[in-house]
């Protein structure tokens, strides 16, 4: 099995079991199976409202989030004769907005179930806000890409202040190292890494040295560059 | 043969606690601590002045002030108290390199009226000068 669960997930908890583990890349998709009593009414032939509590796109704008969110998608199989309440699917995505994430969840679906788009619907789709958007943290990143030549897994490490700007930099990352672009990356799991012994990677490791310190050596001032000859040689010390 | 002793240089460094003054942005011309590294490249700062967040390291200047007990990853609060403690604001007024900000913006904001007034007093003084030159020179040959 490629993904080691070494870092639970605290939010999988709040949903009740885990059925997808035998396929385990996209299992920590967050696919998380489920019935819910809640739908087992007298009419399920009907299509269930769907809940979409997006927020305004200019709010968004407002807060300076970055060029992805973080959506939970729910969705399930049209209820029909034979199966009236059919099991929901819950995803957690990264999308720059929700018309993606909805597309995104069907295309995850499709390669994990026999449940597609034209025979199914989506319940409910919110937007993950992170908890403390100002405390820095390390995240774990499981990724699959397939390259020119065949698909890999991999895991990346970040540091950074959310779960969105994480997974912003690892496609940013991906996209320079492995010219890697958005439809080629699935993303398996994201998780913060607590501890800080279970860093791995050396890049990150490195900014967790005690009392780290480091000059800016050689720096451009503002406006260097903007014109041809100066009168006075740039100060190049911070 | 003598001796030759090499000293690193004395740069200031990006560094939990190191004051810095805001380059770019709403927040240009502000002065904020880094309260923890993110990466080679950014950090995060907080101060009374401005509200706390992530800035890159290349919008912001390093002051050679270090408010050296601030622990790392402080809140808001905590860094509040340490700012007013070691007086950062006060020390950062007293340097040349801020007054000579000040008195940059100072000239900026003038009106065309203010600027005249500036020009006719620089002429005053410079006849004052070299009135004194002169008597000066006079008396010495």
């Amino acid at each position: 099995m490629f993904v080691p669960e070494i870092f639970p997930d605290p939010r999988k908890a709040v949903t009740s079991q885990v059925l997808v583990s035998r396929l385990p890349a996209l299992a920590n998709l967050g696919i998380l199976n489920f019935r819910q009593s809640a739908f087992n009414t007298s009419n399920h032939h009907q299509r269930l409202p769907s809940t979409t509590s997006v927020t305004n796109p200019l709010q968004v704008l407002i807060s300076k989030m970055g060029r992805l969110q973080e959506y939970q998608v729910i969705g399930r199989k049209l209820p029909s004769e034979t199966d009236e309440t059919p099991r929901l699917y819950r995803m957690r995505i990264f999308a720059p907005n929700d018309v993606v994430a909805k597309s995104r969840f069907w295309y995850f679906l499709k390669k994990l179930r026999k449940v597609k788009k034209s025979a199914g619907e989506i319940i409910s789709l919110n937007v993950i806000h992170e908890k403390r958007p100002l405390k820095v943290k390390n995240f774990g990143i499981w990724v699959r890409y397939d390259s020119r030549s065949g698909t890999h897994n991999m895991y990346k490490e970040y540091r950074e202040l959310s779960r969105t700007d994480a997974v912003h930099s690892l496609y940013q990352d991906l996209a320079a190292r492995h010219r890697a672009r958005f439809r080629s990356i699935h993303i398996l799991k994201v998780a913060e890494i607590e501890k800080s012994a279970d860093v791995k990677r050396p890049y990150i490791k490195q900014l967790l040295t005690p009392n780290l310190k480091f000059p800016l050596p050689h720096r451009a001032p503002v406006g260097v560059g903007k014109k041809i000859f100066l009168a006075k040689r740039p100060n190049t010390f911070s | 043969m003598s001796q030759t002793k090499v000293v690193s240089s004395q740069w200031p460094q990006v560094e939990t606690g190191r004051v810095v003054l805001i380059n770019s942005g709403k927040d240009e011309g502000k002065l904020a601590a880094v309260v923890q590294i993110i990466d080679h490249k950014r950090a995060l700062v907080d101060s009374p002045h401005i509200e706390r967040q992530e800035i890159s390291l290349s919008h912001v200047s390093l002051t050679q002030q270090v408010i050296t007990k601030l622990p790392r990853a402080a809140r808001s609060g905590v860094v509040k108290k340490y700012w007013a403690e070691a007086s950062v604001d006060d020390k950062t007024a007293s340097t040349t390199w801020a007054k000579k900000r000040a008195s940059r913006e100072k000239k900026r904001q003038l009106t065309d009226f203010e600027r005249f007034k500036v020009m006719v007093l620089k002429k005053q003084r410079r006849f004052e000068v070299r009135k004194a030159v002169a008597k000066a020179r006079k008396a010495s040959s």
